[in-house]
Parts: structure tokens; sequence; C-alpha cells
């Protein structure tokens, strides 16, 4: 695998009295066709970090390049956004247009491609997040994860290589955080598309083959779901909570009981306890 | 309620006038406008004026319960001018002679067709907000607008029309919004009915000021996010959607060429009345 | 003793017009001193709804909600009394703020209640000390501070108001861990104080059967279920149809039953489950 995105000892802070450094000094690499996540809690300086990737923050110091471009290089602009593209928080903030299929084509629009390559991409965007059918619908009427959705379609029109993603499901219901999840897994999966997940809701790190924690703009932890999983003690320091599958896993190990570590999805739980209690059954 | 107004324009329907292309239907509503007003002044003129707009009614496939709703409001107004006009135009034979009111042929010809002339317009213009969406009424402006790119002004029509998209995205954001503000405050024990002037006006500052700030905040992200979607001022912008004339739209245009051939004709050809 | 009860409510929103919508169909339920009362349903299955007719913001259109056995619409023109009884916190409550300080902010309620300066101030910092908002940050401007912060100012903003039943409406939406607990542990900390009632509405059901006495279920407008934590999600299948879920827990307790282990799935907390397991194991817990 080759490196898609690389931070060069970046530094960061916003120019005002709040005159701390976000982040110091800070070195990361992303592979491309990875599925890594961030976990951290508000104020880790995740968020910086997601607008560091597409150069819509330039670092103070140090450099980011994407494909070995730097962000901060002026005629590189245009060509890391459509790369690597951004999704925010709040679908409101994001959606541009008043029909859905119109606000899918912003972004190739902006790029000046023919109206009939325009008008593919749209409709393919719109078929792999599942929402071709509303395509004539006003966002206004929709799902908050519908609109997260088209935020996602209106990124992948632009045929990205890499897709950002800050804290995605946040504002939505069990239901929408379902919905995106399983778009954005599936983009990394049978698209091959780079997917960076920020969030806090750790059971989203689970479909990650990569995750990082982020403390006040430190990484204090660089592992699998699975192995950062073993380390609760970790997790709760870097103010996250840990999911009731592995704690279970983990209060059985303390009275005695061999269970494996790191298990995060209720299926794997299952099958862990299964696994214990069978081969013991009193 | 507040939705309706702002939204419930456009009238979904599989009709002719519906996929006529927007820029055309725009100019063509500006020419009837012109055409009901300063070329209709005797009953030929008005008779056909009243078919033609009929037939366009028809072919909009648009119920028409929902132009009629459209006059309900204006009513009251054009009944009130036209009994004014009525009793006020002393010129022509006296029809109706009773008590101080005097009614004369020019009175009653004035009255009918200034309110003929108000629901022409009305229904007409109707038929374009019906028929055509805010956005692709915001886009054909923009287009109609373009050759002012050639006075060096083409950076302004793209500004604007792009201020059109946004608003018409944001407006139904912001009026859920402000009722979601006000019944926070109100369940915070804010009195907002009640009151002389100044205590009303005083209620609104802690509605007007969390919805300053949200907007705000909003136009910030959305800048952002617009950046992230290669956004650049409309540098190279290309739209999806084109508009290209297609025989239906040179046949209608045809059509209310002759329409305006023959209406003109019976203008300078019969006397007027008003 | 039964604090306040929902008989029988309805309520249509553009009546008389095409866009006619029943939100809140025959609704009844009854709320107990004290107690802490859950709604669980989807988007637009009506709690929203629900929540604005407890407050008196919306009127019934038929049905009545009674406060200590009064009408809350007797007199209507005394319904913003009823809010100073009946708290809600609104979600994303943050976007509420608008006051020059904090403290300011958190006075609004006490003083519209008819309060003077000194007896809302002092409510006010009654009210900030239980949301945990922390003194120097009183006379700083409600718009310097961080999402959480915020999101504790404005509802001490509501708890100033003292009222004996406070509604929640999400109040966690998008907190990040640190945040949920801080907030869940102050709604605690209120109804201890004040001897209220707490009646929440989250998606959360880890946090629902954590702390609820009795939940009600809404689904379409209408009152589908209501029973004690137990009793509620024992009926997994019931709930997975109308979209909703029961907590981590109970759901790995039903795939081992599933699998043909004799455990009892009655768990709906990580400890309960735990001690479960052990006593399948042959083990007892060593903290129990």
């Amino acid at each position: 695998m080759d490196t898609i995105i690389e931070l060069k000892d970046v530094s960061f802070d916003y120019h005002d009295e709040r005159a701390h450094h976000i982040l110091d000094h800070f070195n990361l690499t992303i592979q491309r066709g990875s599925f890594t996540v961030i976990l951290g809690h508000n104020g880790s300086g995740k968020s910086t970090l997601a607008k560091l990737f597409n150069g819509l923050y330039k670092p103070s110091a140090g450099q980011v390049l994407v494909d070995g471009m730097a962000t901060d290089d002026e005629q590189y602009q245009l060509e890391i956004k459509r790369r690597v593209g951004l999704v925010f928080q709040n679908p409101d903030n994001q959606l541009v247009s008043s029909v859905v299929e119109e606000d899918v084509a912003f972004g190739p629009e902006n790029l000046g491609l023919e109206p009939q390559e325009t008008r593919q991409r749209v409709d393919e965007a719109l078929k792999i997040v599942g929402m071709y059918e509303k395509r004539f619908s006003a966002p206004h009427n929709l799902s908050g994860g519908q609109k997260q959705r088209i935020a996602i379609a209106g990124i992948l029109a632009m045929k990205p290589e890499c897709i950002v993603l800050d804290e995605p499901t946040a504002m939505l219901d069990p239901v929408g955080r379902r919905e995106v999840l399983s778009a954005i897994t599936r983009l990394n999966r049978e698209y091959g598309i780079t997917i960076l997940l920020i969030t806090h809701f750790m059971e989203e790190a689970e479909p990650a083959d990569r995750v990082l924690v982020l403390n006040n703009g430190v990484v204090t932890a660089d592992a699998t779901p699975s192995d950062l999983f073993s380390e609760i003690d970790l997790l709760r320091e870097a103010g996250l909570t840990v999911p009731q599958t592995t704690l279970i896993l983990d209060k059985l190990r303390q009275n005695g009981i061999p269970a494996a570590k790191g298990v995060i999805s209720v299926d794997a739980c299952v099958d862990e306890v299964y696994r214990l209690l069978h081969a013991n059954p009193s | 309620m507040l939705n309706d107004l702002t939204f419930g324009q456009y009238f979904p329907a599989n009709s002719l006038i519906h996929r006529l292309d927007p820029r055309l239907k725009f100019v063509l509503l500006v020419f009837c406008l012109v055409l009901f007003l300063f070329f209709n002044n005797n009953y030929y003129t008005l008779g056909l004026c009243v078919v033609f707009v009929f037939l366009v009614l028809l072919l909009s496939k648009i119920p028409l319960k929902m132009y009629l709703k459209n006059m309900k409001i204006i009513l009251p107004v054009l009944l009130f001018t036209a009994v004014l006009n009525m009793l006020y135009v002393k010129t022509g034979r006296v029809l109706l002679n009773w008590w101080i009111f005097e009614i004369t042929s020019d009175g009653l010809n004035r009255a009918l067709f200034f309110s003929l002339r108000v629901v022409l317009l009305i229904l007409i213009s109707a038929t374009l907000t019906y028929t055509v969406t805010p956005n692709d009424l915001s886009e054909a402006l923009e287009r109609l607008l373009s050759p002012l790119r050639f006075v060096g002004l083409g950076s302004a029509v793209h500004v604007l029309s792009m201020m059109m998209t946004i608003a018409l995205r944001f407006i139904p954001i912001l009026v859920e919004e402000t009722g979601k503000i006000m019944n926070a405050q109100k369940s915070r024990g804010a009195d907002l009915e009640s009151g002389g002037l100044t205590a009303r006006i005083k209620a609104l500052v802690p509605i007007l000021i969390p919805l300053f700030v949200l907007s705000i905040r909003r136009s910030y992200d959305l800048a952002e996010a617009m950046e992230c979607r290669c956004y650049n001022g409309g540098k190279g912008r290309k739209r999806m959607k084109q508009m290209t004339l297609h025989r239906r739209d040179y046949l209608s245009l045809l059509a209310v060429l002759l329409f305006s051939a023959v209406l003109i004709y019976l203008f300078y050809t019969s006397k007027g009345l008003v | 003793m039964s604090i306040l009860s929902v008989n029988h409510v309805c309520y249509t929103y553009s009546p008389n017009t095409p866009f006619v919508t029943t939100a809140v169909k025959d609704v009844s339920f009854s709320v107990n001193k004290g107690e802490i009362f859950g709604i669980i349903g989807h988007t637009g299955s009506g709690k929203s709804t629900l929540l604005q007719l407890l407050n008196g913001l919306l009127k019934p259109t038929s049905g009545q909600i009674l406060l200590n056995g009064t009408d809350i619409w007797e007199k209507p023109k005394e319904i913003r009394k009823i809010r100073s009884h009946i708290g809600l916190v609104f979600q994303y409550p943050e976007y509420q703020l608008f006051e020059e300080t904090v403290l300011a902010d958190i006075s609004f309620g006490p003083k519209n209640m008819g309060l003077n300066e000194e007896q809302a101030k002092e409510a006010a910092l009654r009210a900030a000390e239980t949301m945990g908002v922390q003194e120097e940050l009183l006379n700083q401007s409600p718009f310097d501070l961080s999402g959480g912060e915020k999101r504790r100012v404005a509802i001490a903003g509501v708890m100033a108001m003292e009222p004996e039943i406070i509604v929640f409406d999400e109040p966690t939406a998008g907190l990040d861990p640190i945040g949920r607990e801080t907030v869940l542990s102050a709604l605690m900390q209120y109804r201890a104080d004040h001897n209220a009632t707490v009646i929440l509405v989250s998606h959360s059901m880890e946090d629902m059967a954590l702390i609820c006495d009795h939940i009600m279920v809404m689904n379409s407008g209408e009152n589908v279920m209501l029973d004690t934590v137990p009793g509620i999600f024992r009926q997994a299948e019931r709930l997975s149809e109308i979209g909703l879920a029961v907590p981590y827990v109970t759901s790995v307790l039903l795939g081992l039953k599933k699998k043909g282990l004799p455990v009892s799935t009655d768990c709906f907390t990580v400890d309960e489950a735990v001690h479960e397991l052990l006593r399948l194991a042959g083990k007892e817990a060593d903290h129990a």
C-alpha cells in the first residue's frame, strides 16, 4: 500500500487569544485504501485535524502532503480538495441546493465537467448511497440520515481518493447512524475509497482497520480496533466510553474467566461467551 | 403555514407548460403581460385574451381550484376598486341612476377591463410559478442575464443566482429554527403575546439574537463546505442541466406570436372602450 | 401518587386543511411523583409534539393533561405559569442562549416567573451549581463557551425556574461521553435536591435502562407500550418491529439464548449481565 496523506511535523494554532497549540509537531501517515477511525473527546483537536487533511486549514508549521502535493501550495488547492473530500457534522449546513440531484451536482459542476459526465456521476453517487429514488426531493423534507448520505454523495460525485468525515453521525438518531455508517463502510470495502472517520462513538470503530486515539492534540494510541479495545483503561483516560460488550468480557476476565480481549460487536461477544460457557458447562 | 407561503408555489405535473424551457416561459410571460395591459381595450381583444389564458390554464394540467385559491386573496380588493371605478367615471351613456349613484357605460367598461386585466395577469403569472421550480427560475434568470458578462457583470450575475439558490435552500430551515427558538424561550416563561409595542419589540430580542448567531455560524459552515466541494467563485463552473430549446418551445413561441399578431390587429381595427 | 396524568390526549396539526396530520393519537399515561419516566420512539413518532403538549406550548385537540389533578388548560390565560411547574429542556437547548452573560441568561426564566433581581440570581446560582457551571464562567458571554458548557448553561436556564417536573428531550445528543455523563448525573442531582419528577426522551437504550423507572414507547403517535424497564426490554421482538433496539447487554444475552444456553435475558445493565453469566458458569461474582 502507498501513502495518500502525510502530516510532517505539523503544528497548528488559531491566531487568537487562545494562542496555545492545538497540534504540536504532529506526524501521521495514512495509507491508500485504508479505513482509519480517529477517536477523541470534544476539544481533543480532531476537527482541526480533519480540516488540515484537505487544506481547508493550513499548518502553522510543517507540511501536509496529499499524494505528494503540499496543501499550502496555491496551485494544488482545487486538486487536493477534489482528492480529499470532507463531510461535516451538521448535514443542514453543507447542502447548497434545494433539490437533491442539483446539490450532488454542485461539486462536479465546479470542476467544470461536461454536463453528461456530471449527470452520470450524480446518478451513480446517489445510487451508491441509496438515495437515487429521492433525487428530486428537497433536502428539507428528508431525515438527518438521508441528508447526510446526500452530503456524502456530493463528495463522491467528485470521484475522490479519500473521504474525511468529521463526526458525521453525532446529530443523527440510531437509524440514521446505521444508514450512514453502512454507506461509509461500503465505500471503503467495495469502492476502495480511503476513509478517515472522526467520531466519539466507540462502536463506530469496529469496521476500521486502524484506530487512533487523540487526546489534547497527541495520538495516545494507534492500533487495530481489537487491540485497542483491550486497553480499557487507556480509553477511559482519553474520555471515551467503552462498549458494553467489551465491558462484559472484561468483567468476566476479572472473575477468572479467560474471555478474549478486544471484542466489540454484539455477534462477536455472543460467540465468545458461548465458546467460554459451552467449553465449560456447569 | 409560513412554509406554504414561501414554498407552496410549484405544482408538479406532467404537462406541455411544465416542460417548456423556463427561460422561454419567463420571456413569454413578460410579453403576455405587456399585451394584456397595452393592447387590450375592446371586447374582441378582451375575449381573445380570456380564451388564450383559459387555454394555457388547461394545458398546464393544474386543477383550476389551485388558480382559484390564488384569486381568493385578491378578490375583495378587486371588487372594491371595480365598484369605485364604476361610480367614479361619469362619462358615457347613463345606464342606471339611483339615489346618489349613477352608473355609466364608460364606468362599467372601466371596471370590467380593469378587473379582468388584473385577473388575467394573476392567472398567467401563476402559471409560471406553478410550473417552474424556484431553482429553475433562478437559473433561468441567471442565463437570461448572462449577456451582462460582456459588460463585465458576469460574476455579479453568478453571485446573484448563487444567493438565490442558497436562499431557497435556507428559508425553510430559518422558518423552522425561528419556531424552535420561540418555543424554547416561551417555555422559559417569555411572554411574546401581550404588552404594548415596546414590550413586544423587547420580547423579540431573545429570539433574534440566537437566530443571528445561528445564521452566522451556519454561513461559516456553508462557506467551508462549499470550498470543500471545489467552489471557486463560479470560475470554470459548468451546469449539469443545460437548457436547450426543443421543438415544443419553438412551436409555443410561434403560437404566442400568432396570438399577439391577431390581438394587435384587433386592437388597431376596433374602437377602444377605455 | 401520580403528579401528572395524561388522559386520551390527541393533537392534530393543520386541522381542516389537506395537510392535516395527527401527531399524537389518544395517548394516556401517568407519572408518579419523584420517578424518572422515559419515553422512547424513533424520529417522527410524536414524542416532540407530546413534550410540547406537556409544557403547554400546544393545546390538545382533545383530552386532558392533569397536573396534581388540575387541567393545565383550566385557565388558558395562565398557561405561562404551568411552564414554571413543568419545565421543558429542548433538544440542542444551547441555541436558546442570548444574554450578555451566562448568569443573566440563566436568570431569564426565573425573572419571567416574576422573581425579583436578587431571588432570580439566587435561583440561577443554585441551578448553575447543579449543572456544574464553574463560577468563573458566570460573567462570560455564553457564546464564548465550549459546546458542552453551553449545553449545561442552557439546561441550568430551565432548572433555575425550579419546576416540579422537568422534561428533557435528548439532553445528551451530540455530546461526547464525558459531556453525556455530566449531564445525566446533574439531572439525577436536580431530582434529588428538589424531590422532582423527571421525564426523559433518549435514543440511548443503555442510558434508559440504567436510570428510568417506567418507559413508554411511542410509535406513529400512539402509546404502544408502557411498562417498567424489564417489562419493556423483555419484548425485544416487538421493539425491533417498530425499529427500536434493546440495550447491547440484552442483545448479547438474547443471542446466547438463541444458541441454546439456559440464560435469563432479564438483564439490562452490564453488572446484571455479568452476574447472570457468572451464575451460568457456576461462579459467584467476586464483588457480589
